[in-house]
């Protein structure tokens, strides 16, 4: 072995500083934003006349608005995420939501008021419309799955096509009646903080499995470098499976508790949820090209999603314009990503 | 008692009307290192896809360890025992060190299906310990691998291969994007493959680093094996003279 004592000083000459998460830029990003609201919430009798000076951050109600706002979508947000970093996308959780929330409310309903659907059926136990929202959201995942990986259909178009197949259900199941009046239990999905808490520990839990197992491996390796996954012995149609799955079951998880929280499920319900929860995940640093980015990305990029949300109509700023300039705000997030990756093709 | 570590006799491979390899045999033999050499599109790397089970030949055998052998794809080829460098990287931009070493073959510490608990820690040390073998030096192993030079990227998916390596490593075109510095590292990675006894089998343009490194050298023409040579019984211009087709042009040449 004395040749190959002999190169230890070859060493290359790049130089290896650690790596900055991506995460850091974005909670600077978060603090900033909400900063700008603070200091224009203070200063805004100047340009409003019928409104007080007062504090954005420093009220307890608008917080924990902000965060109820964005635990539903962001429940979407942690299973897109996934997709997204194996080089996907996932369209159809939006829609996913309207078509879970319709069949699992059709067993949430109490029997003292007339069933939408099984007119026949007596009070359940809360956990067979928590089960069957869930499922409904798996199977439609499932399909997307195998869609993208045995086919070898373009995630968007295979989830563009679950988008409307699964809004079309939501509407055909009770020729577009609203599902109403569910048991007393039900509600405790979307009572008070559970929708926030389901939604951190959700996205805890995930943020664990990527960091911690096997399936984060897989899941960054396939969307960095997929014929890399391949050759190295990854099974990597089985594992994009499992990866959709697991997202529309969070869209079912999604749609749980949206229909505990509002009492009643219609057809209509999560349009352009999907939008949202990509949006997410692109502000707090996750790359549409895959593997790059974070549960805890994605969970910042919800906060600075609400913050935005809610900043605006703190600021008394109308709903159109809001429309327009959060979706600025996804182009810019995007632009940022591309220019991340041009600068990163450079260096190497 | 034969020492022959892999033979192909008359493999083939059509890519429809391509016929990329036609009719190679082959030998290599314990502890050899042969460099296979050729001009583009020679049929240098449809050669290394057949032998590795990434691609299912037209026709033709394989005998590997004295068994035949078709591999179903390279995870088979890998079970048995050969460890391959692919021309186009096989590793994964975004994950560390330890995580490309051990791709698709991570180290558990608790086993829950698709869940299990990567032993991150045991994956490190193994990765110092291979990378320490193989003189490679990275400054921070849970860096990925995006920022690393070429060289040190090349090191990685060649200190993965050499240390899980058992019986062959393939490489093609190792030090192809590599500077004179990085090539030299990855030569000496070779030579300690050579000591250990680990047939190799190196697909390499540059003639000087294949005089320097292997004993026998095996030239592709348009996807036939136009000639065989032993290192003592030939030279560069020898063999540039059967790469370009000035000499064995005419058909079984070499038999
Ligand atoms: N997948 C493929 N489909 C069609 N033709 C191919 C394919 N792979 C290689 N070829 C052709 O086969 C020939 C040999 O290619 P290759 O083995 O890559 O050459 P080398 O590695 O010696 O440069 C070339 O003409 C190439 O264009
Ligand atoms: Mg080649």
């Amino acid at each position: 072995m004395a040749d190959v004592g002999s190169v230890a000083g070859v060493a290359p000459k790049t130089v290896h500083r650690r790596q900055w998460p991506g995460e850091v830029n974005v909670l600077i990003g978060l603090v900033v934003i909400a900063l700008v609201f603070e200091v224009l919430g203070w200063i805004q009798p100047a340009w409003r006349s019928d409104i007080a000076a007062q504090s954005f951050l420093f009220n307890k109600l608008r917080l924990s608005i902000i965060i109820g706002q964005v635990a539903i979508t962001g429940i979407i947000a942690v299973g897109v995420t996934q997709v997204i970093i194996t080089g996907g996308i996932d369209l159809s959780s939006g829609s996913v939501v309207g078509a879970a929330a319709m069949i699992g409310m059709s067993f949430a309903q109490a029997s003292t008021y007339s069933r939408a659907v099984y007119p026949h059926l007596t009070d359940m136990p809360i956990i067979v419309p928590a089960a069957v929202a869930i499922l409904c959201g798996a199977v439609a995942g499932f399909v997307n799955g195998g869609l993208v990986a045995y086919t070898k259909i373009p995630s968007f178009i295979a989830t563009l096509g679950m988008m409307v197949t699964a809004r079309g259900v939501a509407n055909w199941y009770t020729k577009g009646q609203p599902i109403s009046f569910p048991t007393d239990g039900y509600t405790v999905f979307g009572s008070g903080l559970h929708p926030v808490m389901i939604f951190v520990g959700l996205a805890v839990l995930f943020h664990l499995a990527l960091r911690f197992t096997l399936y984060g491996n897989r899941t960054y390796a396939i969307g960095s470098n997929e014929e890399a996954a391949r050759v190295s012995g990854i099974n990597v149609e089985r594992h994009l499976l499992l990866v959709y799955t697991i997202a529309g079951a969070l869209a079912g998880v999604a749609a749980l508790v949206l229909t505990s929280k509002n009492l009643t499920a219609q057809a209509g319900m999560g349009v352009m949820y999907e939008l949202d929860a990509i949006a997410m995940a692109v502000i707090g640093g996750v790359s549409l090209s895959g593997g790059r980015g974070s549960i805890i990305g994605t969970v910042l990029g919800a906060l600075i999603f609400g913050v935005i949300t809610s900043g605006f109509t703190f600021l008394g700023i109308d709903a159109y314009y809001q429309q327009i300039i959060k979706g600025a705000i996804i182009v810019i997030a995007v632009i940022a990503d591309v220019a991340r990756q041009k600068r990163a093709a450079r260096r190497a | 008692m034969s020492d022959i570590v892999l033979e192909t006799r008359g493999l083939t491979k059509h890519y429809g009307g391509v016929h990329a390899l036609e009719d190679a045999d082959f030998t290599l033999r314990a502890g050899e290192h042969i460099a296979v050499v050729g001009d583009n599109g020679a049929g240098k790397s449809t050669f290394v896809r057949q032998i590795t089970g990434v691609e299912q030949r037209t026709a033709g055998k394989v005998w590997f360890g004295g068994d035949e052998v078709t591999f179903s794809g390279p995870i088979a080829a890998r079970e048995a025992g050969i460890e391959t460098v692919f021309q186009n990287l096989a590793l994964a931009d975004d994950l560390d060190v330890p995580s490309n070493l051990f791709l698709g073959r991570e180290l558990i510490k608790f086993n829950l299906g698709p869940f299990s608990i990567l032993d991150r820690k045991a994956m490190r040390e193994r990765t110092q310990e291979a990378l320490t073998k193989t003189a490679v030096k990275i400054p921070n192993l849970s860096n990925t691998i995006r920022n690393m030079s070429g060289g040190q990227r090349q090191c990685v998916a060649i200190a993965r291969s050499a240390s899980f390596a058992s019986r062959l490593i393939i490489m093609d075109e190792p030090t192809a994007a590599l500077g004179v510095q990085e090539t030299a590292q990855v030569e000496n990675i070779i030579r300690g493959l050579k000591e250990r006894g680990v047939p190799l089998i190196l697909v390499s343009h540059n003639l000087r680093q294949v005089f320097d490194l292997v004993d026998r050298i095996v030239v592709f023409r348009r996807g036939r094996i136009v000639a065989s040579l032993a290192k003592h019984e030939t030279d560069g211009n020898d063999i540039v003279s059967y790469i370009t087709g000035v000499k064995g042009a005419e058909a079984g040449a070499y038999a």
